[in-house]
């Protein structure tokens, strides 16, 4: 394989990126007569289900920080989030008028609630509201969830006209195991190597596997993680992050580059968490609903719209990464006005600050163009750990 | 300048000793005690275990009519939390911090269980780790799924039984050292159902004109029973009888709706309200519509706890498990926005409205995400004009009297310009 410059590689992602068109996904659809485009938010849904029926999960992720929303505000008070009005502003501009279905995971109220948006406003396309359980015992969530993952499996191979089988959904698995995995060794290197990855170039890398078929998307980051390693670049006096919060509602790029131009290499991230969620492979022999659903319940990602039955938890997965990345401090990112990250967080604080870490919180929208202050705030935070602290 | 004396009615002076006695049986030391939710809440179930039953959105709101609130909130952000959240968890908070103290003077103990029933409200999930924190308490989780294709399926309800079954009932058995007992929760379940018959008779009372009865300001009050810690009680049934022989004779008398200064005098707007009241200016807000003869004749927020009027729900003894799943599932902000629409509009011509207006509450994303949509969808469906004002639950910074003032003024001339064009005759039918 012949690898592009790392520079091409990026700029490839970045005009995907930048595309809320969603030209990628279009071409897809229109290559092949019948093909069915399935869109999806935040947080997390069983792309493999999508997948296996024939059709490209999309990556429903806000309107960015460029987009002007014009009819979105109409539809929603000023002190609800951004994401859900640059959605709708796109529906309404016909940027998703490709798109066959739209699934709502239970994120929050909000999202929950733009599902009925939907319903409302778009009765021909097919839409779901996508309920995982708070309850996490096999027995009892594990059966609502896999019956929930049967019915979404039924709902879309009658959008596609054809059966979904257990062989098609396993097959699916593999290809997202194979790209999670992926996805874990680009997150390994940039931790390993921060210099060489900028937080940037793997969050537009990322965002480019929301539109790609998951295949593809493999295909690139193994492109870019060897155009990454070639290349040479200065390795800088930052300090280690890992970035919280923004799982939702994305920030705008600037401000994931202003934080490393000032100082924090971001070394893990909870943006777009829907490609790291399951923690390990899922098992492709055997029953493979039953198996999506045990590794959502025993092993997946903790993030503040899952429950935490047990308290002593609370935190831990934010603690696990800052060791395992050697992170030496923490940067809660959150948008505003939205209710799972900062009601989490005073909660998640209270973990981390007994054990030392050091952190500050940062507030955005997608659409925040300010980025000196953060850029001062997050600047002194990091001369504040490079003089101060204790490593 | 004395404020005039209220006399107050036998069902009103009822209640006041039922949730007086309820605060001193919380705060006797003698009981085990439950922190829960209002929408969903599990009171007969509790009753099973002789738990009592605190509701701290109840609190908040106590706390908010009585001006507290306002200094709590503000605790609980100088604690760090943010100022866009949920203002009932920041008032329960800040609550905490401050002494906790109960209406009645004294310290809420702290409580045995937590009863998260994550019925339509993300936030409940989020409020309730935050007092596991403080408590450390064991924690009964009774997730209850969105019904969001406009009913509950099978999968949901078998769920919601389950985790009753087998998380739900282990933990209350365990705190309460009470073994379960499912014909004594079908007892209760027999006695719910009959003082829900009354509320229902009770909320389409507002049907005659004039309306007898105040169906979101004073509705607030009457749904109190039924949806704190009575519901199942005979002094549940006892109450709503009460209430409904005060409305029937009032509608023999052929009374407008009571206002906070007494009875109307004429009832010149019949309006449908979407979203909970403001409680920091409570009275204010309700004067606001009271003077100028508006009578609320439907709200959603009557279905806050539990929705009867809508398709026929009553608690049924014959199948205890599945009809507490059904009763969660149903909750109004667990439905679905097009549900919640057809709601409001068969509200709007059964109630012979005037229109709908929308109260539209900053902290409350689970019932405000999405009413501007609502509203239009309601205008389209009945030709009915809608309304939108912005306030807060228990947050006084978000109460503006003259703008939500000026709105109503301007909402009412907009009913009557569109009666002078022919549109719907005024209201009062007397």
């Amino acid at each position: 394989m012949t690898t592009r410059p790392v520079g091409e590689i990026v700029a490839a992602c970045e005009a995907i990126f930048e595309d809320l068109s969603f030209a990628k996904a279009r071409e897809w659809k229109a290559a092949v007569p019948g093909r069915k485009v399935i869109g999806y938010m935040p947080v997390y849904v069983p792309r493999e289900i999508i997948h296996a029926a024939g059709m490209l999960p999309l990556g429903i992720l806000g309107g960015g920080a460029d987009m002007e929303v014009i009819h979105g505000d109409a539809f929603y008070q000023s002190y609800i989030c951004r994401i859900p009005r640059s959605t709708i502003e796109m529906a309404i501009n016909g940027k998703l008028d490709f798109v066959d279905g739209m699934m709502f995971p239970s994120i929050c109220d909000v999202i929950r609630n733009l599902s009925g948006i939907w319903k409302l406003l778009f009765k021909d396309k097919y839409v779901r509201y996508f309920d995982a359980p708070q309850n996490f015992r096999e027995e009892v969530g594990g059966v609502f969830y896999a019956n929930e993952m049967r019915e979404l499996r039924d709902g879309l191979a009658n959008l596609a006209g054809r059966a979904v089988s257990d062989d098609d959904i396993r097959r699916s698995i593999a290809v997202y195991n194979e790209n999670r995995r992926w996805v874990n060794r680009v997150y390994d290197f940039r931790a390993d190597f921060p210099w060489k990855a900028p937080s940037a170039e793997v969050y537009l890398l990322m965002r480019a596997g929301m539109v790609l078929p998951p295949e593809e998307h493999t295909l690139l980051m193994q492109e870019y993680l060897a155009a990454a390693e070639a290349a040479n670049r200065p390795m800088r006096d930052n300090c280690r992050v890992v970035l919280t919060g923004a799982f939702c509602e994305q920030p705008p790029l600037n401000l994931i580059k202003s934080l490393e131009m000032s100082g924090c290499y971001i070394v893990d991230d909870d943006l777009m968490l829907v490609s790291r969620w399951l923690l390990t492979d899922v098992p492709t022999e055997g029953d493979p609903i039953d198996n999506l659903s045990r590794a959502f319940l025993l092993h997946s990602a903790e993030t503040a719209a899952k429950y935490e039955a047990d308290a002593a938890r609370k935190g831990s997965y934010l603690i696990d990464s800052v060791r395992k990345r050697k992170a030496d401090g923490v940067i809660f990112a959150a948008p505003s006005f939205c209710d799972p990250a900062l009601l989490d967080k005073p909660m998640i604080i209270s973990r981390i600050e007994p054990l030392g870490i050091p952190y500050i919180h940062i507030q955005y929208a997608e659409n925040s163009s300010q980025m000196q202050p953060i850029r001062e705030q997050s600047g002194t935070f990091a001369d504040s750990i490079k003089l101060w602290s204790a490593s | 300048m004395s404020q005039p004396e209220v006399v107050k009615s036998l069902s009103q002076v009822k209640q006041k000793e039922m949730i007086g006695r309820n605060y001193d049986l919380i705060t006797s030391g003698t009981v085990k005690v439950s922190s829960t939710f209002v929408p969903g809440n599990l009171n007969e179930l509790l009753m099973c275990f002789d738990i009592a039953n605190n509701l701290p959105e109840i609190n908040a709101i106590q706390n908010a009519m009585r001006k507290k609130s306002g200094e709590m909130i503000a605790e609980a952000e100088r604690s760090g939390h943010s100022e866009d959240v949920c203002t009932y968890v920041k008032a329960d908070i800040g609550m905490m911090a401050k002494g906790n103290i109960a209406p009645n003077g004294k310290p809420f103990p702290d409580p045995d269980v937590l009863l998260l029933s994550y019925t339509g409200c993300f936030t409940f999930m989020k409020w309730f780790e935050l007092l596991r924190e403080q408590y450390k308490c064991p924690t009964a989780m009774l997730h209850v799924p969105y019904a969001a294709d406009g009913q509950p399926t099978k999968n949901m309800r078998d769920y919601i039984v389950k985790q009753l079954r087998e998380d739900v009932i282990p933990v209350l058995e365990k705190v309460s050292g009470v073994k379960f007992d499912i014909d004594r929760l079908r007892e209760y379940l027999r006695k719910s159902a009959i003082a829900e018959n009354d509320l229902v008779w009770m909320l389409e009372s507002s049907k005659h004109k004039p309306s007898p009865v105040d169906c979101y300001f004073g509705g607030v009050y009457y749904m109190g029973p039924i949806f704190t810690a009575f519901r199942g009680t005979d002094e549940a049934i006892e109450y709503y009888r009460l209430l409904r022989a005060e409305i029937e004779e009032r509608i023999a008398n052929g009374l407008c709706a009571q206002s906070p200064d007494g009875d109307m005098p004429e009832e010149n707007y019949r309006l449908v309200v979407e979203g909970p009241p403001n409680w920091t200016s409570f009275r204010d807000f309700w004067r606001m519509f009271s003077e100028a003869g508006a009578v609320v004749v439907a709200s959603s927020y009557t279905n806050v706890g539990g929705v009867y009027d809508y398709d026929g729900f009553r608690h049924d003894p014959g199948h205890p498990l599945e009809t507490l799943a059904d009763y969660c599932l149903g909750v109004y902000t667990n439905r679905n926005l097009p549900t919640r629409v057809d709601m409001l509009a068969r509200n709007l011509v059964e109630y012979d409205a005037d229109g709908l207006l929308i109260n539209s509450i900053k902290s409350c994303n689970s019932f405000s995400a999405g009413q501007l949509v609502m509203m239009r969808e309601i205008e389209k469906l009945t030709g009915k004009p809608g309304a939108f004002i912005e306030t807060d639950l228990v947050d006084p910074r978000y109460f503006s009297a003259a703008n939500v003032k000026n709105r109503l003024e301007s909402y009412f001339q907009m009913i009557d310009q569109k009666r002078r064009a022919g549109g719907t005759p005024p209201a009062t039918g007397a």
